[in-house]
């Protein structure tokens, strides 16, 4: 499912390894397994990354890697171990570890098996261009980025990454799935002497990048936050970019979206199904299929990844659950959104999606008397997570909206406010939807931009 | 593994690089979990590989792999310097390092009792016995403990003519007992949240930490904390307990005096710092009480080792004096650049560059950097307080991107009226600006109370890197402090 076409082939060129290579690494470590049960994760990292800042290149680097994590059930006993030596005697004692400490386990009431096969659909998110784009190529990018900074007296920070990732997962039970996808990525700090702007794309092909683009647009926000005025803290209406409103969708989703959240009492969703728990206006689902985001057809057990509508016009409807909080809770089934084993935080949609309304930005603004603007947030954290309270600060962009137009540049905003109670204030969603990937691991999100009554402000910033 | 390194450096060299490094490391990482008496996590990791690092062209270029094979070493360092060419194409200075460093050494975390030769059963059984007491406490929830050991092993090479050879060996443990109400949730932690605490040495170091003796105390808190009232929104003096008063020098004086940082590097992702060069001693960053060190040799420091990824040895660094900032964590090429702004910096690296791994470049990063301690003891503090808040463990954290305002809350907090504790507060929150903050420190305890904190998730860079950095720091007093504030 979902190989590279004719990534045998390529096998060297670019670094893929390609679906029969990672499936005889997977069925060498089944063969050495003694355990009742045995799952074996492969993944294949090749990736590359140019990082600029001070309007030159500071940082370039590349990685190849193949990780086998191995997780052995003896008798409703898991154990875990994990290696990158894909020898023969690597991946021996791989098998070993796992095994061994599975014997020193408990065994695990709520534990009822690793998941058996099931069909699953393909999806394509492989493109040759972005796993064979060499260094030129990015620095080419870079340099469309960095030279008009230079001629305007501004500094540029940034990245510009493309990369595969391999996934292959097998189970003794028969599951024996693989996706590869590729993933390029480019994003831009622009900072004048007092202001700074923010602007990123990113695209499963890099030739589907528009480098260049996103300097211009941080140039153009940071040109036009230049000699930014204070704001005293309070409740403002604000018009969300789409960056920010993904940072709060991505918060929701891992504070409370998941099933074991909800079966440890710790998820906003607790004995509210059925509820409406914020606006009408607001549906929320994930989507591992879904071209516009980060196409991940499966999750880190193999199973297909379901759409699953977990807020729908306001009301909770659902969480996400994998093989072991799905087998915990009567009436449940695996959704395919595990994250790898061993992990104690339970599944998280990863593919989140809020919908689409019909504005556009320039709506929004031309029927805001006065509001602030945000480009994007800073540092955000959840404050109570229970009631998902967030705080954080704004960056890259802050401006005061007056009489339906930005009137003057802002200096940043610490917000501290409800996320759910601020997509119940929601008037106005965009009607077009931004892919934004995250910084720390490949999580990609699809959000509108957003206008929100009465959110609440409760600090400044020197800039 | 001289024979490794030395055919990397000289293929560098014959493909053009005027530097090179490598660095050969293996991690393996063992973490076991008990969720309400079950073990729901047990994991041994085991992994290696290399990285290259060159400057060819007058840029720097990076590769790295997981397959220690002689083929493999020709291709990521000849691709490493094809990188650095690239780089070139958008350079606008040839990187400089300063001058040479040269060593030969090892270093290896003093360990009393190998943490990996302890037998899992020892290790599970005092999980269980900690999670035993905390479920006992009637309204409890959920409790997760931990167990987590660490051992690098490197070696790092250079074209100048260093190799060096370290060991580093961490361990750290935890427990977080959870009471939920509707619409409520509260957690406590111990010895510190945030998963666990955690500091270089062997198992000898978990044992100094009574988990069991302290589960059923924090099981007590969580439940406690769910009728307590809201901290009300007031300016007021707050008291902190060392482990918060490690994360908010973490965030307030660690990430600032970054040198990279300051320098924009990190500009795009962590940001840039507000102590920009022409502040180094001439700000006045706290009041005269607050003297703050970076180092790397605190005994049990999670930041503490031989010598950094640049293979610079080991040392400690001023930061803050009687006040006054005087100094930042550097690099080698940032302390020659700093140079060039202020002749009078020191002409070498004080030794931060750590790398998350073989797969990573170093960056700067913090070793153990501490707020040394006072004369008070804590009863004399609080019963010196009139009126405020003594706030306990972090439980969020939040701050901008030049590390001025921050906002952090606490899992627990106690009013202070007339020199005595009051009334369990819930939720609270503080605000405030960093220099302002610092400036209002007016008492802190003493070596008694003194400890070495461990942050083992420090979030920087892109790719993204996590590091281990520890923080000394005793309870310590701030007025006119803003808390409070709450959605």
């Amino acid at each position: 499912m979902g190989a590279p076409q004719g990534a045998a082939s390529r096998k060297g060129a670019f670094n893929v390894q390609g679906e029969e290579r990672l499936k005889t690494i997977a069925d060498r470590v089944l063969r050495f397994a003694t355990a009742d049960q045995t799952e074996v994760l492969v993944e294949v990292e090749d990736g590359q990354l140019t990082r600029f800042a001070a309007n030159e290149i500071h940082q370039n680097v590349s990685e190849t890697n193949v990780t086998v994590r191995v997780r052995a059930v003896i008798d409703r006993q898991v154990g875990v171990a994990a290696g990158n030596d894909i020898s023969e005697d690597g991946l021996r004692k791989v098998v070993d570890s796992a095994e061994t400490v599975a014997r020193f386990q408990q065994a695990d009431p709520d534990f009822r098996s690793l998941p058996k096969p099931r069909p699953s659909r393909s999806a394509n998110a492989y493109a040759e261009a972005t796993a064979g784009c060499a260094p030129e190529v990015r620095a080419r990018g870079v340099a469309s980025i960095l030279e008009p900074c230079r001629e305007s007296g501004l500094e540029a920070a940034g990245v510009f990454s493309t990369g595969v990732q391999e996934t292959m997962i097998v189970n003794s039970l028969g599951v024996n799935a693989y996706h590869a996808r590729t993933v390029a990525h480019a994003m831009a700090v622009v900072m004048g002497e007092d202001s700074s702007g923010y602007a990123a794309e990113t695209a499963t092909n890099v030739d589907e990048l528009d480098v260049e683009a996103v300097g211009s647009a941080a140039i153009e926000k940071a040109v036009r936050g230049r000699n930014p005025s204070e704001i005293a803290p309070g409740e403002y209406t604000v018009i969300l970019e789409e960056d920010a409103v993904a940072d709060m969708l991505f918060t929701l989703g891992y504070l409370g979206l998941g099933a074991l959240a909800v079966q440890e009492g710790r998820s906003f969703l607790c004995n509210r199904f059925g509820e409406r728990i914020t606006g009408e206006t607001i549906t929320i689902w994930d989507d591992g299929l879904d071209p516009r985001g980060l196409v991940l057809p499966i999750d880190f057990e193999g199973m297909p990844k379901q759409r699953v509508m977990l807020i729908e016009n306001g009301v909770a409807r659902a969480a996400v659950y994998d093989s072991y909080t799905a087998g915990r809770e009567p009436g449940k089934t695996n959704t395919g959104h595990a994250l790898p084993s061993p992990n104690t935080f339970g599944p998280i949609p990863i593919n989140l999606f809020l919908a689409p309304g019909d504005a556009t930005k320039e709506s929004m603004l031309a029927d805001t008397k006065r509001g602030i603007w945000v480009t994007r947030f800073h540092y955000t954290n959840p404050v109570h997570p229970v009631k998902a309270i967030l705080t954080g600060m704004t960056r890259d962009g802050t401006f005061l909206i007056e009489n339906g137009e930005i009137t003057r540049p802002l200096k940043n905003l610490r917000f501290t406010q409800g996320i759910l109670e601020a997509f119940a204030n929601a008037d106005a969603i965009g009607s077009e939807l931004k892919r934004v990937k995250f910084d720390w691991e490949a999580l990609g999100s699809c959000a509108p931009a957003m206008r929100i009554d009465g959110f609440r402000f409760t600090g400044t910033t020197e800039f | 593994m001289r024979e490794f390194t030395d055919r990397a450096l000289n293929l560098a060299e014959v493909e053009g690089a005027t530097y090179a490094d490598i660095r050969i490391v293996r991690r393996e990482e063992q973490t076991i979990t008990v969720k309400n008496g079950v073990v729901q996590e047990l994991a041994l990791d085991d992994t290696r590989g290399f990285g290259v690092r060159v400057i060819a062209d007058g840029a720097w270029g990076f590769a790295s792999s997981h397959r220690l094979s002689n083929e493999e070493v020709d291709r990521v360092t000849a691709l490493a310097v094809t990188i650095a060419k690239a780089s070139a194409l958008a350079k606008t200075h040839d990187v400089d390092l300063g001058p040479p460093e040269a060593h030969q050494g090892t270093y290896r975390t003093p360990v009393e009792i190998d943490p990996f030769g302890v037998p899992l059963d020892d290790k599970v059984s005092l999980l269980l016995a900690a999670d035993k007491e905390a479920c006992a406490v009637e309204g409890i929830r959920l409790v997760e403990s931990n167990l987590a050991f660490f051992r690098e092993t490197k070696t790092f090479a250079s074209s100048e003519g260093s190799f060096i050879e370290q060991e580093i060996t961490e361990s750290g443990l935890g427990i977080e007992a959870t009471a939920v109400a509707e619409g409520e949730m509260q957690r406590r932690s111990y010895p510190n949240s945030v998963g666990r605490q955690q500091g270089t040495g062997g198992f000898e170091y978990i044992k100094t930490w009574d988990l069991p003796g302290n589960a059923r105390r924090i099981a007590e808190e969580a439940v406690a904390l769910l009728s307590a009232p809201q901290c009300p929104s007031d300016v007021t003096t707050i008291i902190l307990d060392g482990p918060q008063l490690g994360l908010q020098i973490h965030e307030s004086c660690g990430h600032p005096i970054e040198l990279d940082r300051v320098f924009g590097t990190e500009a795009a992702f962590a940001g840039t710092s507000f102590l920009t060069p022409e502040k180094l001693g001439t700000l006045q960053y706290g009041s005269e009480h607050v003297h703050l060190v970076a180092d790397s040799v605190t005994p049990t420091g999670l930041g503490t080792y031989g010598y950094d990824d640049e293979g610079v040895p080991a040392r400690k660094t001023d930061i803050v004096r009687d006040g006054l900032f005087v100094g930042y964590l550097t690099s080698r090429e940032t302390a020659t650049k700093l140079r060039g702004i202020h002749p009078e910096a020191p002409e070498r690296s004080n030794g931060t560059m750590r790398a998350d791994g073989w797969n990573r470049i170093p960056i700067i990063r913090m070793p153990n950097v501490s707020l040394l301690p006072g004369t008070w003891t804590l009863d004399d503090l609080i019963a010196d307080t009139d009126d405020g808040i003594y706030m306990l463990t972090n439980k969020s954290w939040s701050i901008d991107d030049k590390r001025l305002n921050f906002q952090f809350g606490t899992e627990l907090a106690y009013e202070i009226k007339n020199g005595r504790l009051g009334r369990m507060l819930r939720n609270a929150t503080y605000t405030g600006m960093t220099p302002a903050f610092w400036g209002g420190c007016d008492a802190i305890c003493g070596a008694d109370h003194w400890r070495v904190w461990g942050t083992p998730n420090c979030g920087k860079g892109q790719p993204g890197q996590v590091a281990h950095t520890g923080h000394g720091a005793a309870p310590a007093r701030f007025r006119n402090v803003q808390v409070g504030l709450m959605a």
